[in-house]
């Protein structure tokens, strides 16, 4: 730092840092709730499908929705996006892939992060399976990942 | 029910952004004559409006402003806020008072926090001081001043205040 002026400069670290609390209502509730419980519930909509996360309302109707339907727990890479250098506030310290899963009963991709270990072995249509927390909290972190099925 | 069998009502999702910011031209000017205990502005060739801190053009005229100057660091309160709730990390005995200070020689007001007083003093048109850091505390920073403070000068009339109030 210099202590007099005519094209001196200063840089300073800076720090912006919240906690943001989010009411999620009755159906993200829902789905929160049981992943606590090791478990996934999506929804179904007016067409049929089932939608993951649920939805409170139909995509193309705007009509509430109520019947909840258990999906996965695997399910199948829908498209994925490699991460070679994750930076500290990735939830991994190490590379993985950020992935569209569709989960088995499921016809919508829910995003989560696929720990295959290396590049190569990631492949659109995968299957994988979620690695759960020990410690659970009712929070899509609860899964702390998903893995390639045959590394179970 | 315990946490464990009730419904999930609300998730809570950290944010967070750390970043480096990189004062050059007037911002470094004003941090370097800050580190001197002094208060950096500058003047517009055009208007004469004096912005505190120094800023490189006028948003008035629309010019580039080379001339700085200081100003001082008594000034008038044009504007308050009293502050009632808590924030986590500001360590301050509530209420407490931030106010606009329009410092002596400037043309804009200076935000800043008013100590020494209680908050149902402070007023429009309050005359307050600078309270400066220890010298050996001084860095290139705002921190340098940690807060203002009744000067006990007369009160500056609301009508001289212009458009300020």
């Amino acid at each position: 730092m210099s202590d007099s002026s005519g094209g001196a400069s200063f840089t300073a670290s800076h720090v912006l840092e919240y906690d943001y609390r989010r009411s999620v209502g009755p159906v993200l509730g829902r789905f929160f709730t049981a992943l606590r419980e090791k478990r996934l519930v999506g929804i179904r909509a007016a067409d049929g499908r089932v939608l993951v996360p649920p939805a409170e309302a139909d995509p193309n109707t705007g009509a509430a929705l109520d019947e909840f339907v258990d999906v996965g727990p695997g399910g199948s890479v829908a498209s994925w996006a490699w991460v070679h250098q994750p930076r500290p506030v990735h939830p991994l310290d190490r590379p993985f892939a950020y992935a569209l899963v569709r989960l088995d009963g499921a016809d919508t991709g829910l995003l989560h992060l696929v720990d295959a270990g290396e590049e190569a072995r990631m492949s659109t249509g995968m299957r994988v399976t979620p690695r759960w927390r020990a410690e659970r909290s009712g929070a899509i972190g609860d899964i702390e990942c998903f893995v390639p099925e045959d590394a179970k | 029910m315990s946490a464990e069998t009730e419904p999930v009502k609300a998730i809570v999702t950290p944010t967070r952004l750390e970043y480096e910011f990189t004062a050059a031209g007037t911002h470094a000017d004003f941090l370097a004559r800050i580190a001197e205990g002094k208060l950096l502005g500058s003047r517009c060739s055009e208007c004469g409006m004096v912005y505190v801190p120094a800023r490189g053009s006028c948003p008035r005229c629309g010019v580039a402003i080379e001339e700085r100057c200081d100003v001082s660091d008594k000034g008038t309160v044009t504007t308050y806020c009293v502050v009632r709730v808590p924030s986590e990390n500001i360590d301050l005995k509530l209420p407490y008072v931030c106010a606009h200070i329009l410092l002596d020689g400037a043309n804009i007001p200076f935000f800043a926090l008013i100590q020494e007083c209680e908050a149902e003093d402070v007023r429009i048109g309050m005359r307050v001081e600078a309270v400066w850091a220890p010298k050996e505390e001084w860095g290139a920073t705002f921190e340098n001043i940690r807060y203002f403070r009744p000067s006990g000068e007369k009160d500056v009339p609301v009508e001289q205040l212009g458009d300020w109030v």
